[in-house]
């Protein structure tokens, strides 16, 4: 169907588009998942109309009713994604976010009306959810739906996402995604388990650079809620690291086969990579991974078009997960 | 086996400063056993009280979580590159 009453239903059902001319494995195809397809833009659309009504399921938000405010950290696209749906549902909503984001996710979030709190770049989604705990606690009036601990995050990608990937790509044998929330790896992983069992799970973790070493101390460290609640340690079976570098290479290498995503696609397409490059000689795999986002808001960080090592080393104090 | 450690900046007052270390053994639990051997006041940074990996501590080989590879009894051979990084959210910087 592409005729559609509102646009909260043209969140999901999202294309996947074979990406195999980039695998590094004969033996091994990779399918790619635009999540950048989303009316926001992001994979953060199917969060954050989960976590919206689910707290209208709960009370916690009544639609129409005037002076409701929302808090919840964000790096941008969650707070991109909350700030369409917010729009449309009439609540008001303040994003606290790390001052290291590109322009454009900053832009993004006044489109619809959401009001920005700064937290410090320095301290990275880590002191950005730290702050929210903070505001929230201040001022209980607010609703704060934390996608850090919400299980409505991964409800989402259980119902919608791991669904849409089984039915599309029947031969999975690896998911590939990115670990922030751990909402994705979670719910499409425990999907994925249940539903075609033996299917590996593997995160990719976002490369650390100057939020990491700005750590006073590693009690500071952080592990979201959302990975400890689903037992995350047994439901994954593999995570990797990737390196700034890699991450700019493999997103100019999507444009290769047409695909301008953005630079946390690369990151994962990276990591796809390395899954594919780690399958033993003679046996076939087939890797489906997700592209959070397009392009778009990162054409200020020059990712596609700079000196390489210029953008990695730009890139190293902006936040692009 | 002879493998280098990466040091986080966060682990680094006690290590001398030291971004990298060299250290020895077979297995993740060796090397770290050895570096906490050298470097003591690391020792309730590397581990839990139980002698677990420390929660917020991510220990990589070569990129590779350990976690998922059999944690401390995860092999290393020699020249491997083990990176020892704080766990964080989501949303960290490139």
């Amino acid at each position: 169907m592409t005729r559609y009453e509102s646009v909260l239903e043209m969140i999901g059902n999202t294309p996947v588009v074979n990406a195999s001319a980039l695998s590094p494995n004969p033996n091994v195809a990779i399918w790619v998942k635009l999540e950048g397809r989303n009316p926001a833009g992001s994979v953060k659309d199917r969060v954050a109309i989960s976590l919206v009504e689910a707290a209208e399921r709960e009370g916690r938000l009544i639609p129409g009713q005037a002076g409701q405010t929302l808090i919840e950290p964000s790096s941008g696209n969650t707070g991109i994604a909350l700030a369409m749906v917010c729009r449309l549902r009439g609540y008001h909503l303040k994003v606290v976010l790390p001052s290291n984001v590109s322009i454009e996710r900053r832009q993004l979030l006044l489109v619809w009306g959401a009001e920005i709190v700064d937290s410090p770049g320095s301290e990275g989604s880590n002191g950005a959810v730290r702050m929210a705990q903070t505001l929230a606690a201040e001022n209980p009036s607010w609703v704060f739906l934390y996608q850090y601990a919400n299980p409505a995050n991964p409800l989402a990608h259980y119902t919608h996402t791991g669904p849409e990937i089984l039915a599309d790509v029947p031969e999975i044998t690896h998911f590939v995604a990115g670990l922030g929330t751990s909402g994705t790896l979670m719910g499409v992983g425990k999907y994925l388990k249940e539903h075609k069992p033996g299917t590996q799970i593997w995160a990719i973790e976002p490369p650390s650079g100057e939020m990491v070493d700005g750590l006073r101390s590693l009690e500071d460290g952080y592990i979201p809620p959302v990975f400890t609640d689903n037992d995350g340690a047994n439901l994954l079976d593999r995570k990797v690291v990737v390196r700034p570098k890699e991450s700019i290479e493999w997103t100019r290498r999507m444009s290769e086969i047409g695909l301008f995503v953005g630079i946390s696609s690369g990151a994962i397409m990276a990591g796809a990579v390395k899954c594919a490059s780690l399958i033993p000689e003679g046996e076939s795999a087939t890797i489906v991974t997700i592209a959070c986002d397009d392009g778009w808001k990162y054409l200020s960080t020059g990712a596609w078009t700079d000196d390489i090592d210029e953008v990695v080393e730009r890139a190293k104090s902006i936040i692009y997960f | 086996m002879a493998v280098t450690l990466r040091i986080p900046t966060v682990l680094r007052p006690a290590t001398g400063g030291r971004a990298t270390v060299d250290a020895v053994g077979a297995t993740i639990g060796e090397v770290l056993g050895s570096l906490s051997q050298e470097y003591p006041a690391l020792t309730p940074q590397l581990f839990n009280d139980d002698g677990s990996l420390h929660r917020f501590l991510n220990v990589y080989v070569n990129d590779d979580d350990v976690r998922y590879l059999g944690g401390l009894a995860a092999p290393v051979v020699d020249g491997d590159e083990v990176t020892l990084l704080p766990a964080v959210a989501g949303g960290a910087s490139a």
